[in-house]
């Protein structure tokens, strides 16, 4: 999309854009230093903990003292912390992440390995729990107090309360140990290339899924339900019964358009957090994605792939920030900058 | 003004009308007085191993079963319950202390402060949670331990970081109810009466957010009893030979095949635990609505 487009998609919208305009070019300039600190945070925290940062280089026997010197001063390890997150961080913007401690290859090719299969499994997940939490959270919100919102209700604060590590072992004692129908532990040199191995990708890949669907839907369903509720009281709402509008009507066209609002920001806001939940579900799965690298890398000490993942993390919550910013007040005519 | 003038009763009465509310107290309720009381009755060790009664499944002599070094799982449930609260209360008087203390700030004193308060919290939002978490246990947690013994040291490390991540939402929350307050005739009466700031912040302001508090604090319980089990289950958390909920499950992962009963308990532990939590929280909050009306 050209600047241009954005700009009179922003001025169709907003007679007034340039206070919006401006808003937006605020938040995306405080969004830099934000991200800066991020990483100064992180590289601070991994440069200032105690042990050696050279990972398995510093306790392996087979290197002498002079090679290890090497690979110190090679790595940039000689040099005083504020020179190193410098000459990481211009590195980082360069799309130069270093290279891996552990296999030696670039941090970059790891990622470029890892990253469809936590596509694959968060993305489809959040999907499936849009499509269970919007209609059961619409619908428990109309019918307040009936047999139905009451067992969603229950159902979204279960699934809040269940941690995805108890979920996740559950379903496998139930569907693989006991049922022994769905495989517990993710192949990930499965290749899709025909039906049987389609068949083979869904049954290792449901039970991560549902897990993060589970816990997501019932985030989502809580906050669609008091979204719409809020709405529904609203006078513009008994105007629209009043003039005989038909209940669908009067749902689509007004309580839907105003209730789905903070929706639409509140799923922008809530990516990330799938993302790092995910750590946890791909660990019980084995699913070999960017979480559970994230954690082998913390357990073999390999700096630069934690340094890396953790702060695209922390790119993806401020990005996400700034896109919500940018839906509410794209569909908001009513906010003011 | 809101609803704590009509006082303690009230609230109790309306809180008592929700019965799921009232069922989630019943059982946290039961659930402490079990994890208080339970090891002054039920006197099995929780550490005697013995390997010829490894993994058996709950019977009599072992209700809730053995785990794989043949230690009882009922003993373990109950004393790993004492950490999982505790972690979980001192967790949550960190976070809401802080999330208090900076949200006042911020929404009494505007200005360079407040904007600098609000950074920071914007700041601590943004940062990726769970990875930070577990980023600083692993790589602080063998120093922690050099300074403050294994178990003391974890504990403080673990309840720090859980609360120093967790005051942002309260702290925007007692900032914008401040930020209301701050301008009502009976805050601006009390200062023309020469009130200072810290009379108007603790007596005037305070009670009136204290419902808000309130709802939040209860709710950050729950949240730390996961975020400590999440990490004990990363085998992040409290050493080996501490029973935790989070750390049994961490242990049954290998055993899911022969010993299912090993996550099942400790599991069913956090999520009961949990669950009342976030019942009486969702019926503090109905409770102590002022916009509610009977």
């Amino acid at each position: 999309m050209s600047l241009r487009f954005i700009l009179q998609l922003v001025g169709d919208a907003h007679p007034t854009n340039l206070p919006m305009l401006s808003y937006l070019t605020k938040r995306l300039l405080i969004s830099i230093p934000t991200l800066i600190a991020i990483s100064i945070i992180i590289f601070a925290i991994l440069a200032l903990a105690p042990g050696d940062p050279m990972g398995e280089f510093a306790t392996n026997p087979n290197l002498t003292p002079e090679v290890r010197e090497n690979i110190r001063i090679s790595l940039g390890l000689d040099q005083p912390i504020p020179i190193r997150y410098l000459r990481w961080g211009w590195a980082f913007i360069r799309g130069d992440m270093g290279y891996s401690f552990n296999s030696r290859s670039p941090v970059l090719d790891l990622l470029r390995q890892r990253l469809p299969t936590t596509l694959w499994v968060v993305g489809s997940a959040y999907i499936v729990s849009i499509f269970i939490a919007f209609p059961l959270g619409v619908i428990s919100a109309l019918k307040r107090y009936s047999l139905l919102d009451r067992l969603v209700t229950t159902f979204a604060l279960l699934g809040f309360s269940l941690p995805t590590f108890f979920t996740g072992l559950l379903l496998i004692i139930i569907f693989s140990v006991q049922l022994n129908w769905l495989p517990f532990i993710y192949n990930s040199t499965l290749r899709v290339t025909d039906w049987a191995s389609f068949v083979q990708q869904i049954k290792q890949s449901i039970m991560p899924i549902c897990v993060l669907a589970l816990y997501q839907s019932a985030v989502l369903m809580r906050f669609v339900r008091s979204s719409v509720l809020e709405e529904l009281n609203q006078e513009y709402v008994r105007t629209a019964y009043g003039k005989g509008l038909h209940d669908f009507a009067v749902l689509k066209n007004h309580i839907l358009r105003n209730s789905m609002i903070p929706v639409v920001t509140l799923i922008a806001l809530d990516i990330p957090s799938i993302f790092t939940g995910a750590l946890i579900t791909e660990q019980i799965f084995r699913v070999p994605g960017i979480g559970s690298l994230l954690i082998d890398s913390i357990y073999r000490s390999d700096t630069p792939v934690v340094m890396a993942i953790t702060f695209i993390y922390g790119i993806l919550i401020v990005g996400f920030n700034l896109m919500a910013d940018f839906i509410y007040g794209f569909l908001d005519p009513r906010v003011k900058y | 003004m809101m609803n704590t003038d009509k006082g303690f009763g009230e609230t109790w009465r309306r809180f008592r009308q929700d019965k799921m509310a009232m069922l989630g107290m019943v059982v946290l309720l039961l659930i402490s007085l079990g994890i208080v009381f339970g090891p002054l009755f039920y006197h099995t060790s929780i550490d005697t191993i013995d390997f010829t009664k490894a993994t058996l499944p709950p019977s009599w002599e072992h209700p809730f079963g053995t785990n794989d070094l043949g230690q009882d799982q009922l003993a373990r449930v109950l004393s790993g319950g004492r950490i999982s609260m505790t972690v979980g209360m001192a967790a949550m008087v960190v976070a809401i202390g802080l999330g208090t203390l900076i949200g006042a700030i911020s929404g009494f004193y505007s200005g360079f402060g407040d904007n600098l308060l609000m950074r920071l919290t914007d700041l601590f939002l943004a940062l990726p949670q769970l990875p930070v978490l577990l980023l600083i246990v692993y790589l602080f947690r063998d120093g922690i331990k050099a300074i403050a013994g294994p178990e003391l040291g974890v504990f403080v490390l673990i309840v720090l970081l859980i609360g120093g991540l967790n005051w942002m939402s309260v702290a925007r929350l007692v900032r914008g109810s401040f930020l209301k307050f701050r301008e009502m005739e009976f805050v601006m009466a009390a200062r023309a009466a020469g009130a200072r700031p810290r009379r108007l912040i603790w007596i005037h302001i305070l009670p009136n957010v204290l419902s808000i508090i309130i709802v939040a604090a209860t709710l950050a319980v729950g949240n730390a009893i996961i975020t400590e089990s999440t990490l004990s289950f990363l085998g992040l958390g409290f050493p080996p030979d501490v029973p935790t909920w989070g750390r049994m499950l961490f242990d049954a992962k290998d055993y899911l095949t022969s010993a299912p009963h090993m996550a099942l308990f400790p599991g069913l532990a956090i999520f009961l635990t949990v669950l009342s939590i976030n019942y009486i929280g969702d019926g503090l909050r109905d409770a102590l609505d002022p916009k509610r009306n009977n």
